[in-house]
């Protein structure tokens, strides 16, 4: 059994008394009090999340940009220096390797924040990418309240160097939560120190719990269940993120499939009846669940998973078989919850 | 708010971290204090029919936090007498009251000799211990 690894914050959140689970090989709070408790934080004020079990890879060098070019699915020259991206790493048939976020720091430099699981097979497609994992901490400040409180103002998808709290960060518009927020990037010997600064400001800690929930509630996908190498991002409804005029790793089957049409597709749903979906749960008997939770906000199950294209409708009722009982639960829109703007 | 630690010494504990409550000739059952726990915020109760039969050791129904989905294990066998409603309405109330407000069903057990094979409070936290 391989031992797992804990971020710089480990003792912070021991401190708070949280439960820890393994996930991807690290040791990590799944919650401090609640998961709803702390889901509800984040949608009517502000949470944070340790997220330091991120990878971080940097590519650098007048090639840098041609090179990512040709392996990632989105089209780079849509950000200039300062801005960031939604992006895949895809293989040869097409199948999704990781979902990250790109940002370009300079002309010649980028930064790929990458799944803590995905590591490896992101340095395999991208053996020109150095990972600089180790030199980071990350922390998710998530919610209405999360900027204001921080004192700090990015707009969605840029990042810069900045202090916050009185910590040097790479500071990004960016999150999992379906909120405004930011995610800061820093030191790892800084981390204790930015967690309890922004703790003081009345933010409130959140686990890998509500992180889970809240990005089901905003219809983000999680790769290893609701994305794989084994799924096309046309099948997970991420064809927004490619740039398929250009030519990348499996661009031609992804062009082919987008003009056929999927064999299937992602849909959200929320259920109708009692029940929770839960990963591998059949759908009408010929789908299948990927992600599902109880919704805080809804107060009633909703998941995400695969359908035949036909049945992937927004407004269809669907069949969940949850444990045996058949449960009815609707095809929706994502979100799956979008708080409303006061 | 989630309640405070506790094993009452009037109720009889299954090692599955199941309770019974026994009454004249019926049961109460509900999950311990330390099942609820583990299980977080519990938002779903999925009871058995009245009138069905339930047998000791075995499930008769199950709890759903956000997290996870655990099968609740009878300590006892009997008929369902009756479900309560509103723990199915508001599954929180578990987490709140696990030996109160939140029980979960009453029945009518079948024998008196399975009440034996059952822990005492001390047992039960002996057991928990030891986990």
């Amino acid at each position: 059994m391989q031992t797992l690894r804990r971020t710089p914050l480990y003792e912070r959140h021991a401190l708070l008394g949280a439960r820890f689970v393994p996930f991807a090989g690290w040791e990590m709070p799944i919650q401090y009090t609640s998961i709803i408790d702390e889901h509800r934080a984040v949608r009517s004020s502000a949470g944070v999340f340790d997220v330091s079990h991120m990878g971080e890879l940097v590519v650098q060098g007048p090639d840098a940009h041609d090179y990512l070019q040709a392996r990632l699915s989105n089209d780079l020259d849509r950000i200039g220096p300062g801005q960031a991206q939604y992006t895949l790493l895809t293989n040869e048939a097409g199948g999704i390797v990781d979902d990250l976020i790109v940002y370009r720091g300079g002309e010649d430099s980028y930064l790929l924040v990458v799944n803590a699981a995905n590591v490896e097979a992101d340095l395999a497609a991208l053996p020109e990418a150095r990972d600089v994992s180790g030199a980071w901490a990350l922390l998710a400040v998530q919610g209405p309240e999360a900027l204001p409180r921080l004192e700090i103002d990015i707009a969605p998808f840029t990042a810069r160097e900045q202090e916050v709290l009185g910590v040097r960060c790479h500071v990004s518009g960016t999150g999992y939560t379906g909120e405004r927020g930011c995610e800061l990037g820093c030191a790892p010997e800084d981390a204790p120190r930015l967690w309890d600064a922004i703790l003081s400001r009345g933010i409130v800690p959140c686990g890998l719990g509500a992180r889970d929930t809240l990005r089901l509630e905003a219809g983000y996908p999680l790769h290893g269940q609701d994305i794989t190498p084994e799924r096309t991002p046309i099948e997970a409804g991420l064809a927004w993120a490619c740039a398929l005029p250009k030519d990348f790793t499996g661009a031609d089957l992804l062009r082919r499939q987008k003009i056929q049409g999927p064999p299937v597709r992602l849909i959200h749903i929320v259920m109708i009846e009692p029940g929770i979906p839960r990963p591998g749960m059949a759908i009408d008997g010929v789908g299948w669940v990927t992600s599902g939770t109880h919704s805080p906000m809804l107060e009633c199950g909703i998941g995400m998973g695969y359908v035949p294209s036909y049945l992937a409708t927004p407004g269809i009722i669907v069949t969940i078989d949850v444990r045996g009982r058949p449960r009815a639960a609707r095809i929706v829109q994502k979100p799956i919850y979008k708080r409303e703007e006061t | 708010m989630a309640a405070a630690e506790s094993y009452p010494g009037d109720l009889l504990y299954h090692p599955e971290h199941d309770w019974a409550r026994l009454e004249g000739d019926s049961a109460t059952l509900g999950i311990t204090w330390h099942a609820q726990d583990a299980l977080g915020d519990i938002v779903h109760f999925e009871p058995p029919v009245v009138g069905t039969t339930i047998a000791k050791d075995e499930s008769y129904g199950e709890v759903e936090s956000v997290k996870a989905v655990s099968d609740l294990i009878s300590p006892l066998s009997g008929e369902v007498l009756e479900v309560n409603e509103a723990v199915v309405a508001a599954p929180e109330t578990i987490n709140v009251d696990p030996y109160g407000d939140g029980w979960l069903i009453r029945i009518r057990p079948s024998t008196a000799a399975e009440v034996g094979e059952l822990l005492g409070a001390a047992a039960y936290k002996q057991l928990l211990a030891s986990l």
